[in-house]
């Protein structure tokens, strides 16, 4: 649980980040959103202290985030960036090893959580193990930065703009192995994007930040329904707003009994992409299966647009 | 195969100046016609090998501790810490460069007396100067979020620099060493006016007594070194920025 108490953060006479609260759950993801500039990647770094608040506390289960040294406290809590910052030098093994050797784990632990990790993000261990990080592509650096911030299976991590650089295809691909990653180990997840797709599809809640503070925290059907300000109902975009409400959900959470004929539609998709493909192939229905393969029932477009329409 | 026939140039050059050093006499006939009748075409008043390997060490010894404080002073004004040091370093190490060698000796010698120290004195700082500009750029240079990284990683600020900063800045450093190196041996001769053992001897030799062979022994024996020495430092840096992906 991370708990920030009125933060603020100044640069001379800038307050770039203002007197914000906010309770991040444990196993939870929080996605902070907001437009440029508006003090995201300032308050996620106070966190992990590689930014100093000016004023007020972080508390990181239940302990001030300063009882520690800043070095200490990093080695507990993961950080991926944007552009991955993977060191050029060291191999994609050594890289992901980074943490778990500041902090002195035996050889044969570091080597089986490389592998592990390597495996988990189906990169093949003996090959990419050995390569240095310019011998991969974009999408490959960008997961073994992910791996590496998790190396140390820390309790928290926290993710600037992530998947910022990578391609739709890549990026929803990343998405869905980040899920995968949170529910494996139970991470709490703090992510910054400026994708709103993004921060749906991710969020168990979303904060918007506009000039240094937090406009609304909320879960992402109470932002649709209640957003606070004007300027969150624009972020999420009037227009949007059934899409984004089915993007929250999986197909697996609007299967409904009975059967369908047609291409089945994996249930760990979001409504929305079943939305998709019933419009795309014309039909009425459409059957849902596990990930196994075993049918769940079918997802149909009334019942879609049922959930699509405001919450009452 | 790009590469091929530089690398055999290198290794006859090579292969051909120890001969020279271990057995000169081999060579007496190349050099002959450059002498009048009677006097000697090989230097006979010590060993060449010896002078030459002097020569090394002087040279190595001076940009060793060259390196070390530039090196050293670059880290310094990199940290927060000494960033306001950092014009006081760039005069100091300036005047280093600007300093001409021939007055550092006459100055140092009636301090430190004659022999090695006078010319370790000169070579050493007039070596500060290419491995401090190219240490500070190297580390004022590196890709913000791998620095980021580093501290986002939990090091300490001693683990970022050696683990990190210097060993992505090492090309670069390697560079600035190389270009010292290089000044250092053709300057080392001069070094020979106030007594220290160095090739520069036999140049002097051959100006005093008018004897061209010995000038050109002197002369092609210290370029030859510079060659290859500046030839095997390139290639470490290039292997290095190759493994960092950055060639
Ligand atoms: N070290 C610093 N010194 C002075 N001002 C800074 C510093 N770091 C950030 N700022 C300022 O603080 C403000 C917030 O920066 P921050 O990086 O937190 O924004 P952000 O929301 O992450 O923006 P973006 O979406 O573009 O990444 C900006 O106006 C920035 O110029
Ligand atoms: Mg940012």
């Amino acid at each position: 649980m991370i708990e920030i108490e009125n933060i603020t953060k100044r640069y001379g006479d800038n307050t770039v980040v203002d007197t914000v609260s906010m309770t991040v759950e444990p196993h939870t993801i929080t996605v902070i959103v907001g437009t440029s500039g508006s003090g995201k990647t300032t308050l996620m770094r106070m966190i992990n202290r590689l930014v100093e608040p000016s004023e007020g506390m972080i508390r990181i289960d239940g302990a001030d985030n300063r009882s520690i040294p800043g070095y200490e406290l990093r080695r507990h809590i993961g950080y991926a960036i944007q552009g991955h910052g993977l060191f050029p030098h060291r191999t994609v093994g050594e890289n992901i090893a980074t943490v778990p050797t500041l902090l002195g784990w035996d050889k044969k632990r570091i080597a089986a959580k490389v592998e592990e990790l390597l495996t988990l993000f189906q990169l093949d261990p003996s090959a990419f193990g050995p390569r240095y990080p310019h011998e991969l592509s974009g999408g490959q650096q960008q997961r073994v930065g992910v791996a590496r911030a998790l190396a140390a299976e820390p309790n928290i991590l926290l993710m600037d703009e992530p998947f910022g650089a990578l391609d739709p295809v890549i990026r929803a691909k990343a998405q869905d192995d980040l899920l995968a990653i949170q529910k494996h180990f139970g991470t709490t997840i703090v992510l910054v994007t400026h994708d709103m797709e993004e921060a749906f599809h991710l969020a168990d809640k979303i904060a918007v930040m506009d000039k240094g503070r937090i406009v609304q925290c909320a879960a992402p059907e109470e932002m649709l329904v209640n957003p606070a300000t004007d300027f969150v109902e624009t972020l999420i975009g009037t227009e949007e707003r059934p899409f984004r409400l089915l993007s929250i959900g999986t197909a697996g959470d609007a299967a409904e009994a009975g059967e369908a004929q047609g291409e089945p539609i994996a249930a760990s998709l979001s409504q929305r992409e079943a939305l998709s493909s019933l419009l795309w192939s014309g039909r009425e229905a459409l059957p849902v299966v596990g990930s196994d393969g075993a049918p769940l029932g079918r997802v149909t477009l009334a019942g879609l647009a049922r959930r699509a329409a405001r919450p009452q | 195969m790009r590469r091929f026939l530089p690398n055999l140039l290198r290794l006859a050059a090579l292969i051909l100046l120890i001969a020279f050093l271990v057995r000169p006499e081999l060579f007496e006939p190349l050099l002959k016609p450059l002498v009048q009748a009677n006097a000697p075409a090989i230097y006979n008043q010590g060993s060449l090998l010896s002078l030459t390997l002097s020569h090394l060490a002087t040279v190595f010894t001076a940009t060793f501790a060259a390196t070390l404080v530039a090196v050293g002073l670059a880290i310094l004004v990199t940290r927060p810490v000494g960033a306001e040091f950092l014009p006081l370093s760039r005069s100091l190490v300036n005047i280093g460069q600007t300093f001409p060698p021939v007055a550092v000796l006459a100055l140092a010698v009636p301090i430190v007396g004659f022999g090695e120290k006078p010319t370790l004195i000169a070579l050493f700082l007039y070596g500060l100067l290419p491995v401090f500009e190219n240490a500070m750029t190297g580390l004022s240079t590196l890709p913000k979020a791998i620095v980021e990284a580093a501290r986002g990683t939990g090091m300490t600020a001693w683990q970022q620099l050696t683990r990190v900063e210097l060993p992505l800045a090492l090309p670069v450093i390697l560079a600035g060493i190389r270009l010292s190196v290089t000044i250092s041996l053709a300057t080392a001769t001069i070094g020979s006016t106030v007594a220290a053992k160095t090739l520069g001897e036999v140049i002097i030799a051959g100006l005093q007594s008018n004897n061209l062979a010995f000038v050109l022994q002197g002369g092609v024996v210290v370029a030859v070194l510079a060659v290859l020495i500046y030839d095997a430092f390139s290639a470490v840096e290039r292997a290095l920025a190759r493994r960092a992906g950055r060639v």
